[in-house]
């Protein structure tokens, strides 16, 4: 653990400590500390910001602007499993909205919003390029194609079974 | 380890020969790998190294293109096609190939007969792959591959042979133009970026393919990478760069890979880095990645995301070529257009130009989705028409429907209607119908879907994705969304479509970057062609192609229903009532929610909407 100036005490890990030295000094490299940072915690929080606004010397209202300009980087934690359902014109066109329906009232959530144990989040995501697979979702590192709408709640049971059996 | 001129000529020859065995190569491109094509490798190289099968190898490769049949798998030298393979299927294909046989269950059937080789499918027929030549022919993941079908050739060629004014000559007599949908004159773009005085120059590659239903750039780095990197080592020793960026969107993570594999293995060789060739020029290539912002396709905004700042785009002048990344003079060029330069360098400019129409020369690369059979990965010379796209290469419509417009350059571009779809596919015969080229997505709408609604759709996208920094584009296509909105919720107006013109122009007019001087572009060509629509809507409160939900009056034909009751069991919030056998069945359009799953299931019909 180390901690830095300028976070009021609070500390970071050493993989902050590691992605930080890492980008420290290359040109615009504030964003590829970011999509670590994003893997890595699965969102960017207040004190990660902090900490890589002072060791990078990037403001912290730049980094706040980065941030929230991107869809990819997040301020809050996502779902243990992401569902991404993939919105994109070759998708659409084959009823790619039903199917996020679906997701949404199984999930009982919003597009954006964690289900309440944490265990799913939903997301309407930029074309993913499985347009071959139309509509397509991706949960995690899984890839789902030509989705209906009955298909949904087998998909949602096979992860909160293995939630259960673990 | 670095090499001279023999060793690569060395490898080529080499690999040739070792490319002659037989291969059984697995499309490992982002659509197959999601149909478990990986699991297909690692059993068929599970059973050959138990069989130890000699001289024959499996390897990953490039987009084939025909995504609808995917996975494919293909066996060369003999081309052999065998369309959505299991991983089950791993033994049956390592048998049949070792006795010299065929699996005729995996093969594609055309009127009857097998087809052989891959590329005599119907769907290859029109097409001309130059962008794509490597591509299910190659290990990308392995230079010495690339190497062997003439890979940096074209760059040895250059940095011994050529001058930095003999390829700016080729490339501007080759005719390319970008590729990235405006279609500016590439050559003329390279004059520019040499002609400008300073010591330190940048070449960039625009890899954020960020139009919905678009994976041609995503396909040619996953398949080719190695070709991108070639052509932009040869756009640096034009320009006098070196420095080159790839701008790469995160969500593609097998390009991602497959492009630092490539780095790393260009710059092991001495392809890439300090001394190239021993020539004394110095070329290296970083990537980056995108976050997730479609206005970062923009020239200006994408510099500004690799700077590391948001990625908003700036007015121009200064263009690029002047001020471009970190304020020094820059060339950029889309993955595609780099994907040709290599090929041309090679078979020279009149090889080129005599590809294509009098202005728009060569190919272009189209993802063809949508409702359309053959859904793929097409690359077509420029002049063939759409509707040898659609029916030809695409297949046709499938559920027996008919076809009704296509969508062409995503939310950028327009839309082209059954009655123009004889119009040629080049840049100058889509912009006079008030379409463009854009980068190459190329979505086919069958008589079921609503253009109106699809209008909404692509302006849902552009207000989602403006990056807020000039007013028309921010609030112009906010105001426009709220007017098609209440358009399909049967709340319009007379002079919505007067108004809709009327903003439309004004964005177009005083936006900042290409995404808002574009974004009216769907909603414009959507009311010239199907104005009949938007009055539908308006007037009649009518949905005439039954998408618009709020619009819809789903009810039962009494005449046709059998009082089966299936409906009933199917309506998710009770909304139909009725008892089996007691007279036809009913819906309460109070609490339907137009959700449509009655008129799938009815076995007789009997529900419409």
């Amino acid at each position: 653990m180390k901690r830095c100036k300028g976070c009021n005490g609070y500390s970071v890990d050493d993989k902050m400590v590691k992605i930080a030295n890492k980008y420290k000094g290359v040109k615009g490299g504030i964003m590829g500390a970011l999509h670590e940072v994003q893997d890595e915690y699965g969102y960017i929080s207040e004190i990660n910001q902090k900490y890589l606004s002072d060791k990078l010397g990037v403001p912290l209202s730049e980094i706040y602007g980065i941030i929230t300009f991107y869809s990819r980087f997040s301020l809050m934690p996502k779902g243990k499993y992401n569902i991404q359902a993939c919105m994109g014109t070759a998708c659409y066109v084959k009823g790619a909205e039903a199917v996020i329906k679906a997701f949404k009232d199984n999930l009982n959530i919003d597009v954006g919003q964690v289900t309440e144990d944490g265990l799913f989040s939903l997301e309407s995501v930029r074309c993913i390029g499985a347009c071959g697979l139309a509509p397509a979702i991706v949960i995690n590192e899984d890839v789902y194609g030509k989705v209906t709408p009955d298909m949904v709640p087998n998909i949602i049971d096979t992860y909160r079974k293995k939630e259960a059996t673990k | 380890m670095k090499k001279t001129v023999q060793d690569i000529e060395n490898i080529r020859t080499q690999t040739k020969l070792s490319m002659k065995n037989i291969r059984i190569m697995v499309c490992a491109g982002t659509g197959c790998t999601s149909s478990k094509s990986q699991k297909i490798i690692n059993n068929i190289s599970k059973i050959l190294k138990e069989k130890n099968a000699e001289g024959i190898s499996v390897e990953k490769t490039g987009c084939f293109g025909f995504c609808a049949k995917g996975p494919i798998v293909v066996i060369d030298p003999m081309e052999i096609f065998y369309e959505q393979v299991k991983p089950e299927d791993a033994n049956e294909i390592v048998e049949a190939t070792l006795n010299n046989k065929v699996v005729e269950r995996l093969m594609a059937k055309e009127n009857d007969k097998f087809v052989e080789r891959w590329h005599e499918l119907n769907f290859y027929n029109k097409q001309k792959r130059i962008a794509l030549k490597n591509c299910g022919y190659i290990n990308p993941e392995n230079i010495d591959e690339y190497i062997a079908v003439d890979g940096y050739k074209a760059l040895e060629k250059v940095l011994l042979e050529y001058s930095q004014d003999d390829v700016v000559k080729i490339i501007s007599d080759s005719g390319l133009r970008g590729r990235g949908g405006a279609g500016f004159p590439t050559g003329k773009k390279w004059l520019f970026a040499k002609q400008v005085e300073g010591n330190i120059k940048y070449v960039c590659c625009n890899a954020d393919e960020g139009d919905p239903g678009a994976f041609m750039d995503r396909s040619i780095l996953e398949g080719d990478p190695h070709s991108v990197l070639e052509a932009m080592a040869i756009a640096g020793y034009t320009i006098g760069a070196k420095q080159g960026y790839i701008y790469i969107r995160a969500e593609y993570p097998i390009a991602v890979h497959r492009l630092k594999i490539a780095i790393k293995q260009a710059k092991d060789y001495g392809l890439l880095g300090k001394n190239i060739l021993g020539t004394g020029f110095d070329f290296d290539i970083e990537l980056r990645l995108g976050a997730g912002a479609f206005v970062c396709g923009e020239e200006t905004a994408l510099m500004n995301s690799i700077e590391g700042k948001r990625g908003e785009p700036n007015p121009r002048p200064p263009y690029p070529a002047v001020k471009g990344l970190f304020a020094k003079p820059t060339l950029l060029n889309n993955v595609e257009t780099y994907a040709n330069v290599p090929k041309i360098i090679l078979n020279g400019s009149k090889w080129y130009s005599s590809i294509g129409t009098e202005t728009s020369k060569g190919t272009k690369v189209f993802a063809l989705g949508g409702n359309i059979n053959n859904v793929g990965l097409v690359e077509v010379p420029m002049g063939v028409t759409l509707r040898e796209i659609v029916e030809d290469i695409g297949g046709g419509i499938p559920g027996g429907r008919k076809f009704k417009a296509a969508q062409i350059g995503g939310p950028s571009g327009g839309c082209i209607p059954d009655s123009l779809i004889d119009t040629k596919i080049d840049y100058e015969s889509l912009a006079s119908i008030n379409s463009m080229m854009g980068s190459g997505g190329l979505i086919v709408m069958d008589d079921s879907k609503c253009m109106v609604n699809l209008a909404k759709f692509f302006l849902e996208f552009t207000v989602d994705e403006s990056c807020g920094k000039c007013p028309p584009c921010r609030i112009g296509t906010k105001r426009m969304l709220e007017i098609l909105t209440r358009i399909t919720e049967g709340n319009g107006k007379e002079g919505d479509v007067e108004l809709l013109e009327e903003l439309a122009s004004s964005i177009k007019k005083a936006s900042l970057c290409g995404l808002g001087q574009t974004a009216p572009n769907p909603i414009l060509s959507t009311i010239r062609y199907f104005r009949d629509e938007y009055e539908a809507h308006i007037k009649y409160k009518k949905c005439p192609a039954g998408e618009c939900k709020k619009l819809m009056n789903v009810h039962i034909d009494p005449e046709k229903c059998k009082q089966c009751g299936i409906c009933k069991k199917t309506c998710p919030v009770n909304a139909i009532s009725g008892e089996v056998r007691q007279g036809p069945f009913k819906i309460n359009p109070e609490i339907c929610i137009k959700c449509g799953a009655c008129i799938e299931k009815c076995p007789f019909k009997a529900i419409s909407k």
